[in-house]
This record gives C-alpha cells, sequence and structure tokens, in this order.
C-alpha cells in the first residue's frame, strides 16, 4: 500500500471525525446537564452550514461576519429549543423527551425546506482551495481550518468545565441535579446553557463542513446518527470521549471507504459500533462502574 | 375482549361507505403499520426495551418475501412464510447480545442495525434491484386463494391483524406478560421472584419482529413494488412514535396511533411543504399536553366528561 494514498485518507478521515466529533460533544453536554439524547443535534449543524449561506447572499455580509452570525443564531435557537419544548415537559419520563427532540428535528428541518428548498448550497472555503502537498498527499486548507478550530472549541470547553463558576455548575448539575440545586445551582439555567452550548458547537461543525461536504436542509439526520454512534463508542456521558470516538469513527470510515468499498462506509461505521457494544458497552472511555445486566 | 369483536366489526364494514378505492389503500397501509405497532407496543410498552431498527425487520420480511417469489419462483404463501422465519431467525441472533444492552444503549444497538439492514437493501442491488426499487412482486395469494381484489385482501388484513391482537392480548393477560411487567419494572426484582429475564425479552422481541416481518411481506405483495426509503431510520422513528402516541402500554392505543399517524400525512398533503412542518409540530404537541398518549387523553377527557355529567345532575 503506498504511504501518500493512506495519509490522503487519514486526513479525511480525521476532518469527517472532527465533525462527527463536534456532533457528539453536543449530545454529551445535553446529556450530562439533563439526561435528555437531543435527537436535534444533527439539525444544529445543518443550521450552522445553511444559515452562513444564506446571510452571505442575502445581506450580502463577507463571509467572517455570516459565519459569526449564523453561529449566534443557532446558539439562539438552541435556547428557543429548550425553552418552548423541552423545559415545559422536563419531568416526562425519558422516552417521551426523546420523541419530543425527534419532533424538534422534524420541525426544524421542515422549517428549513421552507426557507431555502431542497436544493443543495454550497459555502466557499475559508482560505481559498489551492490543496497543499504534504507527503504526497493534498490536504486542502479548509481541512486546517476544521481540525485546527475543533481543537480550539475542545480546549476552550475543557477550560470552561475545569475553571468556570458555570462550567463547575454544570458538572455539578450532570453528578446529581437534586443535590446542584440544594447547593444554589440554578439548574434550570443550567440546562438552557446546555442548549445554547451545544447548539453552538453543532453550529461551529456545520460552518466548518458546509464547504467540504455541500450543504441542504437534510444533512442533520446522518450527521446526528453519526454523532450519536460517536458519543456511545467514546462512552456516554464523557465528553472528550465523545470527541475522540468521533475522530475513531472517521478515520476507519474512511479507511473503510478507501479499502474495501465506499458504497457501505455508513455501513462500516454502524458494524464497529455494533461490535463495540456487544463487547464493552461502556465505550471505549466510558466509566469503569457500567451496569451490563 | 369485546372491544376487539367490535374492531373486526369495524374495520370490516368501514369499507361500504368509502366513496373510492385510494381510502381502501390507506386503511390497507393503516392495518399494516399497527401490526407493527401492536409488536412494538408489547417490546417497548410492556417489557420496556426500546428498538428504534424495527424498520429493518419490516424490509427484511418485504425483501426475503419478494425474493423468495419473484426471483427464486416460490409460491407467494410459501415465500411468505419463509420470510417471517427467516426474520425470527435474524431477530434472535440480533436480540441475544442487543438485549443484555439497556436504555440508550439498546436503542443504538438496534438503530445501527436497522441503519445496517437499510444500507443492504440499498447497496445488494443485484438482490434487491437497489435504490430504484423491487419491481413485478406477484400480487398476494396463499395456497391457491387469489387476492386479486383490494377489499379480498383488505379482509385478509384485517383478519391478520385481530389474530396479532387477539394474541397479544392473551399474552399481556398470562403469566408471560406479568413477567414482562414486572422485568419492566425492575429487572432485579423480576429475576430475585424467578423471572428468567433473558429468554422472556429475546421471546418478545421475536415476537415482535415476526409482526413487522409479516406485516412487511403483505405490504410487498400488496403494492408489488418496494424501495429501500421505505424501510429507513425514519420509519422506524414513526412507528415508535406511533406506540408512544398511543399510550406505551395500550393495544388498542397503539392501533389507533398507527391510523392517526398514517392518515395524518394524507391530510396533510393539502398543505404540501408544510406537511413535514406539521408533522413536527403535532408530534411535540401531543407529546407535550398527553404525555401518556391519545389512550390517556381519551380517558381523561372521558372523565371530565363524566365528572361534569355528574356535576349537572347534582346540580
Amino acid at each position: 500500500m503506498d504511504p501518500s494514498t493512506l495519509l490522503q485518507y487519514l486526513v479525511t478521515g480525521l476532518t469527517l471525525g472532527s465533525t462527527y466529533g463536534l456532533t457528539a460533544l453536543g449530545f454529551t453536554i445535553i446529556f450530562n446537564t439533563t439526561g435528555v439524547i437531543n435527537f436535534a443535534q444533527g439539525e444544529f449543524v445543518m443550521l450552522g452550514g445553511m444559515m452562513s449561506v444564506s446571510f452571505m447572499a442575502a445581506l450580502g455580509l463577507p463571509e467572517p461576519a455570516a459565519v459569526v452570525l449564523a453561529v449566534i443564531g443557532a446558539t439562539l435557537i438552541g435556547a428557543l429549543v429548550e425553552r418552548l419544548a423541552i423545559r415545559p415537559v422536563r419531568h416526562c419520563p425519558p422516552i417521551n423527551l426523546i420523541i419530543i427532540t425527534i419532533g424538534v428535528s422534524i420541525l426544524i428541518r421542515g422549517l428549513a425546506m421552507l426557507v431555502w428548498g431542497k436544493d443543495t448550497h454550497a459555502l466557499e472555503p475559508f482560505s481559498g482551495s489551492a490543496p497543499i502537498l504534504v507527503l504526497g498527499a493534498a490536504i486542502m486548507p479548509q481541512t486546517l481550518w476544521v481540525l485546527g478550530v475543533s481543537l480550539v472549541l475542545l480546549s476552550g470547553l475543557k477550560l470552561f468545565f475545569s475553571a468556570t463558576i458555570h462550567g463547575k455548575a454544570m458538572l455539578a448539575c450532570s453528578y446529581d441535579a437534586k443535590a446542584a440545586s440544594l447547593v444554589g445551582i440554578g439548574v434550570p439555567r443550567m440546562v438552557r446553557l446546555s442548549f445554547m452550548i451545544s447548539a453552538l458547537v453543532g453550529a461551529v461543525g456545520g460552518v466548518l463542513l458546509a464547504p467540504i461536504t455541500l450543504t441542504s436542509f437534510d444533512v442533520g439526520v446522518m450527521l446526528g446518527l453519526k454523532g450519536f454512534a460517536a458519543c456511545i463508542l467514546g462512552g456516554l456521558g464523557n465528553p472528550f470521549g465523545a470527541a475522540a470516538g468521533g475522530i475513531i469513527l472517521g478515520v476507519l470510515e474512511s479507511l473503510g471507504a478507501g479499502f474495501v468499498s465506499s458504497a457501505y462506509k455508513d455501513a462500516l461505521a454502524f458494524v464497529i459500533l455494533l461490535v463495540l457494544l456487544f463487547v464493552k458497552p461502556s465505550g471505549l472511555f466510558g466509566r469503569k462502574d457500567f451496569k451490563r445486566v | 375482549m369485546r372491544w376487539l369483536a367490535g374492531l373486526f366489526f369495524l374495520l370490516m364494514t368501514v369499507p361500504l361507505i368509502l366513496p373510492n378505492n385510494y381510502y381502501l389503500t390507506v386503511l390497507i397501509l393503516c392495518c399494516l403499520h399497527a401490526m407493527n405497532a401492536v409488536g412494538l407496543c408489547l417490546l417497548v410498552g410492556h417489557a420496556g426495551q426500546i428498538s428504534l431498527g424495527h424498520a429493518g425487520f419490516h424490509g427484511l420480511g418485504a425483501y426475503a418475501s419478494a425474493y423468495l417469489s419473484t426471483t427464486v419462483g416460490l409460491s407467494v404463501g410459501w415465500s411468505m412464510l419463509a420470510a417471517v422465519g427467516l426474520t425470527a431467525v435474524v431477530s434472535a441472533l440480533v436480540g441475544l447480545p442487543s438485549l443484555k444492552l439497556k436504555g440508550h444503549y439498546l436503542a443504538m444497538a438496534t438503530l445501527g442495525f436497522g441503519i445496517i439492514l437499510s444500507i443492504l437493501f440499498t447497496e445488494t442491488v443485484d438482490i434487491t434491484g437497489g435504490p430504484a426499487g423491487f419491481v413485478g412482486i406477484p400480487r398476494l395469494s396463499l395456497f391457491g386463494w387469489e387476492l386479486t381484489r383490494d377489499i379480498a385482501l383488505y379482509r385478509f388484513v384485517v383478519v391478520i391483524l385481530c389474530v396479532m391482537v387477539w394474541l397479544s392480548f392473551n399474552l399481556i393477560h398470562s403469566r408471560l406478560g406479568r413477567a414482562l411487567r414486572a422485568l419492566h419494572t425492575s429487572e432485579k426484582a423480576a429475576q430475585a421472584m424467578g423471572v428468567d429475564i433473558a429468554n422472556h425479552k429475546l421471546f418478545v422481541f421475536v415476537l415482535s419482529a415476526v409482526f413487522s416481518a409479516a406485516s412487511g411481506s403483505i405490504y410487498a405483495h400488496y403494492l408489488t413494488f418496494i424501495a429501500p426509503a421505505s424501510f429507513g431510520f425514519t420509519f422506524s422513528v414513526e412507528l415508535i412514535v406511533m406506540v408512544v402516541l398511543g399510550g406505551m402500554v395500550s393495544i388498542p392505543g397503539a392501533i389507533v396511533g398507527a391510523f392517526f399517524i398514517t392518515v395524518l400525512p394524507e391530510f396533510l398533503r393539502a398543505f404540501e411543504n408544510v406537511e413535514i412542518l406539521l408533522f413536527g409540530l403535532i408530534l411535540i404537541l401531543s407529546m407535550m399536553f398527553m404525555p401518556d398518549g391519545l389512550a390517556g387523553g381519551w380517558n381523561r377527557l372521558w372523565a371530565w366528561i363524566a365528572a361534569r355529567a355528574k356535576g349537572a345532575a347534582h346540580g
């Protein structure tokens, strides 16, 4: 096997994997504070990309401004989703909450279809499309953007959870919401914050991905599923495991597509996941005390 | 069980007042979806095991039956039986490791399996016809008895649905049903009481897969055309929604949920692009205001009316 081909697949895998990782990160942030799996997470990713395209075309904004505005917009939508759809039903059984988030994802997708139609849209790469050649593999500048921004976001979150009062309060909610509220943490505020952060992270992922794989109203479905898979792969409830799970999934998928068959690349991700679930259901980086009955 | 007789009578007489065949098609689809929902109600509502992959079993029944009758040339009756049998075996093989998982993990495992199946339906072009679909499937006929007219097929579907409901109803009220409810509440307590939880869970999982496969194979021989798009993740979600909307533990609720979710898009079609949006909105609102489903909503409405009537009588 040719090393430059392998490198090329690795780079592609890392790029895709970073966006899976960012989606997975969004899942875990919400799961940790609320215990809810938010099936609308993929829709936040879609909104990031679509809104950037729209702000550039409709308002004639330069790309950086459009991107920032899109991410802010998606974050506000995240807050809106929490306020309108999640808070009124927070005492319902988990399966009802799952159904509601599925309803939210259908609703957002439907709205997106009304606003943007069924066409695919493209976003310009942030710094041109002249590939950089490294050891015979062509690396697009956008790839560096994806990797760089993901890394910055990840370190930023790490810092947020370990060094800020809000971050620590959110962690406290994830361990025991009742105890957290007893020591004076406003749990509902933390829940809203977690929805906003995960929408932000998802939207950033969508913005980064849009120049690479085009975007349309329904890209959120598969991305959401892959993100969920990455989350379980890394260990549900562990944000950094989730990010790592996304990278692993992306790389394996890219290698599988390159060396086995591109038709089955989506299936491969889920086959790996099933095998892992049957062998080590707590995920690669999950807690050891996971109960398997 | 009186309601089952009522349901049978109602379903059998409804076609007499229908203006055209289009409504009959919708009714047949409703009944086929109801079969899925009843099986899933046993699994999700009674045994407490979520599955996000049942569209895969539905598709497996449809594709296996289509392949056996069209490509292999088996008679339709035997193809359908073989397809259901195959799905039972596959679901048992998947269920053995999956059912050791719980909650989100079980949801993910079944979801992953469903997606793998739907990708197989799309990619194994030689067997399934790929994304373009499987065409030329023979119409339903059972061992020399041809169901050429839609109304005959409809009656057959109603009979099968009612048999499934009857079986499920008896199951719920048997020792097994009580064991299932026990393990739904607490697996540990159920085990301590001597319930063989692994076998019970597997049995219900296979049974629900069999219901889905039977429904899928009838679907294939009714439409004579199937495509992978009908058996994807979205349909698995729709099936869960039918059960949850119906009220989870209620079999009549699951049937009502199935009819509601099947008929809804037909009504919303008038709104074209707004259809999908309204579907999402209806899901959210019904979950918010009827957390225990249509069945629970109905009970509460009934209690409210009864209370008002009583109040009126007294005062």
